[in-house]
């Protein structure tokens, strides 16, 4: 597949259907890949990669790549999909500046589950169908797939494209994910588990603001948490209060424009599965709205900004809040 | 050197706890974190901790001073407290040679007395690394992962751990414990071991060479900075888990019955690091980008007799989240990249 | 324990005199006992800080040799300084210092003419190292002073330059203002430009305090006048947050603008990232 991305890339800069080409770099290793804008063929050549370590979601990138001269092509996983489309919905993105590649994604593996399998010293990975290939300092390993894929990809929520100018393999369907198990069993905690369940996850925040930084909900030009007037730009926690205000006031923000795409786990250097505050929102606009999912479309009016006659009156929210 | 069975550790850390208080890698859910030790914590087998044991001297956030405030008048109240010894066990050789970098900044004239009061109420146990990742590279910066600093180096090895005690803080830590005399074969035997895998390494020799001072100029204007900050997200997660980093904030915060003016870590990649009320000097994130690399590879080098404000440690290379990392910034700059 | 430099001194403001529309110099001296608060170089600054408001650098605008007490100038442009303003007489206030390394006035200006050059609120730094001079005239040549700004209301200090320094054998006081006013009947125009027509001679050293835009001209003036880079001084700000060389922000190169600066020589910037 990698090589066929790779030739569509060549082909799209060299056609001068695209001045640039948002893709994925290689690095030392099998697994340090960096999203990078290419502007010659023999770079392409060199240094492109795609793998099953090419997570990053390229959708946010676009919202300043679409605003330079030139039209820019990008390639984007089926759930890259949705958020691309979120973003052209909300108008974020010039859309007549992008050329969208859509492409194939079995799941992208997550290193730090390799790493929790005790395999040390990582120099070098190959795919072998179902079957990871390590080769590490301390000789050869072997993992399956399965059981070391990111955690939204073992909850995959769609293999469908939903906007792309042009499709690279076939086209996938939505799938009927697990992904609200979880939720389901933090809901049905009493209030003091759940309670100190986030208090667990939460406290080992360093705010780093990589989990802002690479949301593509999180477009504002300067988000509250940066601006000194708010009061509340803390950089640290002053206590243990702060963390919850910044992370429970950035789901409040994106509830409703999250499609899920899950970069905020996958960048959280301290591993909080801060997706689940964002799932947990989207399961209960499901629930109170009807089925929504944001970023799907570009027509449908998203369920908190739409009023409709037969919406769930608030007291509906507080009976479930009292639970 | 002294000696005790592996078995035993966990008896000896209750030892050494009866008086001080004792901290170590503790396996959690989510990677090692330092814990203060208590009956049933064992020791990671993790080669490092996810955050470094820079927490241990310079916090994440801390009181600097309590102001009260009424009317026109206002009250200082130093808050600081003398501390109390405490051991730090397990510290891997990189995380031991940060202190020292840190010491440079934190205890140069004037003298930060937080800082200060933590480093000397500190007792550290380092502790050999047994298998180094692929993506140590310590080696490049003159650290030993075979043979690391601190008041005791401890080696585990066919059952047994080995301490050498290097300070007098470590002779007086090891005095009074039951161990045995002995283990200077098993501990040479480690040391050997370890310098071979620490050559088998895949980072090894990075091309530092051209990060002098008097190269300031030239890579400060080198071209490079644009296409490797690209796609940086400008968040602080390299600078927070670096043990290296200390750039700090400071603010104040209104409790309601006073105000408490506090430090807490700051990143240069955040925009109003620099933002004044009128102006920023560093208005994109190229020279927010660049000015963190600069800063480890040439700013401290000059003004730190040549050293580095690096360890190898690799806490940025696996935890940044576009993987854009000080190895791939030394290679793209210091030198041509290997071809492969 | 020690005395730690983060720990700031009490101060209470004695006299709070208006300056400009915008700027006003409050007169400090400590809480605890009415004396100045500390010594300093001329061209050294302090963290000056209403507890819960903010702390912020400001330059020691009063001369070293003034023993009872010390002044900010102070013009009013974020959240601190809008607070400052408002303050009244007796207001307390939080100082640490001082920081920086000060003007050479023991050093490489003794026995030169100098030329100082200030625009707008760029004069605070600068009547420090005046007033010292003034009070040493003997260790100084001619002192001339190239002073602009906006218009005659926003020039600071006007009281003390008109009543004082004009009148002083050997300082020749050379005022502008950036446009025509009915009142005015000195110089018009802007301060570079002013720079050059009074045409110095580059024997003298230069000493540039001012907005960003102003230092640009002059020293582009001056070099094409023939004054040599090694000759000429300014003064840079930046963001602070410790003043003591370890909060990691303030730098040009190596160089902290808190600790080894906020005065540096040209020939020594010339060596330095233009990131200022």
């Amino acid at each position: 597949m990698q090589e066929v991305i790779k030739q569509k890339a060549i082909e799209l800069l060299s056609s001068g259907k695209a001045d640039r080409v948002l893709g994925w770099k290689e690095g030392e290793f099998f697994y340090d890949i960096t999203p990078a804008v290419f502007t010659d063929v023999k770079e392409i050549e060199e240094k492109f990669v795609y793998n099953a370590f090419c997570g990053p979601n390229f959708s946010k990138y676009l919202v300043a790549e679409s605003r330079k001269d030139g039209k820019i092509a990008v390639f984007l996983k089926p759930c890259d999909t949705y958020s691309f489309q979120q973003l052209l919905k909300e108008h974020r993105i010039l859309r007549d500046k992008v050329y969208a590649v859509g492409i194939p994604c079995d799941g992208m593996v997550d290193i730090e589950k390799i790493r929790q399998k005790k395999i040390k010293g990582i120099t070098g990975v190959t795919e072998a169908g179902e079957v990871l290939q390590i080769d590490t300092i301390y000789g050869k390993k072997e993992v399956a797939k399965k059981d070391v894929l990111a955690e939204r990809c073992e909850n995959c929520k769609s293999k469908k494209h939903v906007v792309y100018d042009e499709l690279i393999g076939e086209e996938g369907d939505v799938l009927d994910s697990h992904r609200f198990d979880l939720v389901e069993k933090i809901e049905a905690m009493s209030e003091e588990e759940r309670f100190a369940f986030w208090q667990n996850e939460l406290s080992r925040c360093i705010r780093c603001n990589a989990c802002r930084n690479v949301c593509p909900a999180c477009t504002c030009e300067k988000c509250v948490f940066d601006n000194p007037a708010s009061g509340i730009d803390q950089k640290a926690a002053a206590d243990s209060f702060e963390e919850k205000m910044f992370h429970i006031i950035r789901a409040f923000h994106v509830a409703g424009r999250c499609t899920d795409c899950g970069e905020c786990s996958r960048v959280c250097p301290q591993n909080i599965p801060l997706h689940l505050l964002n799932r947990k929102f989207i399961k209960d606009i499901n629930e109170f709205y009807g089925e929504y999912q944001a970023g799907a479309d570009m027509e449908t009016r998203a369920p908190l900004t739409d009023y409709q006659t037969d919406d769930c009156e608030p007291s509906v929210i507080l009976t479930k809040g009292d639970q | 050197m002294k000696k005790i069975s592996l078995e035993k550790l966990n008896a000896l850390f209750a030892e050494i706890a009866e008086t001080k208080a004792l901290y170590l890698p503790v396996d959690t859910e989510t990677g090692a974190q330092y814990q203060k030790w208590e009956e049933g914590k064992t020791l990671s087998s993790a080669l490092n901790t996810v955050r470094s044991a820079k927490d241990f001297f310079f916090p994440q956030t801390e009181s600097l001073v309590h102001f009260k405030v009424e009317g026109k008048k206002i009250e200082i109240m130093d808050v600081r407290d003398e501390g109390a010894p405490f051991v730090i066990f397990g510290v891997r050789g990189c995380d031991v040679k940060s202190f020292e970098l840190l010491d440079r900044v934190f205890l140069q004239d004037p003298v930060d007395t937080y800082y200060q009061n933590r480093r000397n109420n500190a007792i550290i146990v380092s502790l050999a690394c047994s298998e180094p990742e692929e993506t140590c590279f310590c080696h490049s910066f003159g650290i030993s992962a075979a043979d690391p600093a601190g008041d005791v180096t401890a080696w585990i090895k066919d059952g047994e751990i080995i301490f050498r005690a290097n300070t007098e803080k470590g002779e007086q830590l090891l005095a009074p414990l039951p161990l045995e005399e002995g283990g200077e074969a098993k501990a040479e035997e480690a040391r050997s071991e370890i310098e071979a895998i620490t050559k088998k390494l895949p980072l090894q020799n990075l091309p530092l060479e051209k990060f002098k001072a008097e190269n300031l100029m030239d890579f400060f204007n080198d071209p490079k900075w644009a296409s490797l900050s690209q796609s940086c997200l400008g968040c602080g997660t390299c600078t927070f888990v670096c043990p290296t980093c200390h750039c700090f904030d400071i603010r104040d915060f209104d409790t309601g019955h006073g105000v408490q003016r506090f430090r807490c870590w700051d990143s240069c990649m955040y925009r109003d690091f620099s933002q004044m009320a009128a102006a920023n000097p560093r208005l994109s994130q190229l020279e927010r980008f660049r000015q963190r690399f600069m800063h480890k590879l040439v700013y401290y080098p000059a003004n730190h007799e040549g050293r580095f404000l690096c360890v190898g440690c690799g806490r940025c290379l696996s935890r940044c989240p576009i993987s854009m990392d000080i190895v791939k910034v030394i290679k793209e700059l210091g030198g041509e990249r290997d071809a492969k | 324990m020690q005395n730690e430099a983060l720990i700031p001194y009490l101060g209470v403001v004695t006299d709070i005199r208006v300056d400009t529309p915008d700027v006003k110099t409050f007169r400090v001296v400590s809480a605890a006992d009415g004396q100045k608060l500390f010594e300093h170089i001329p061209g050294q600054c302090a963290m000056v800080s209403i507890p819960g408001v903010g702390e912020a650098m400001f330059s020691i605008t009063s001369s070293p040799t003034n023993r009872e007490y010390m002044e900010f100038s102070i013009k009013k442009c974020g959240c601190l300084t809008s607070w400052l303003h408002q303050m009244e007489v007796g207001q307390y206030v939080t100082v640490r210092g001082p920081y920086g390394n000060g003007f050479p006035v023991e050093g490489a200006f003794k026995g030169k003419d100098l030329l100082f050059v200030a625009g707008g609120i760029g004069l605070a730094p600068l009547r420090s190292v005046i007033n010292y001079c003034r009070h040493y005239r003997e260790n100084y040549g001619t002192i001339d002073i190239v002073y602009g700004s906006r218009s005659m209301e926003d020039l600071v200090d006007y009281q003390e330059i008109l009543e004082e320094w004009s009148k002083e054998e050997g300082v020749n006081v050379h005022l502008t203002i950036d446009r025509e006013q009915p009142e005015w009947n000195g110089h018009v125009g802007f301060v570079p430009n002013f720079v050059t027509e009074l045409a110095f001679e580059p024997t003298k050293t230069a000493i540039l305090c001012g907005p960003p835009i102003m230092i640009k001209f002059t020293l582009a003036g001056l070099e094409q006048m023939g004054f040599p880079k090694s000759q000429i001084f300014t003064t840079l700000e930046f963001r602070m947050k410790c003043g003591i060389g370890k909060c990691g922000r303030c730098n040009i190169g190596n160089q902290y603008i808190c600790k080894d600066g906020p005065v540096f020589r040209l020939d020594q910037l010339a060596e330095l990232p233009d990131e200022y």
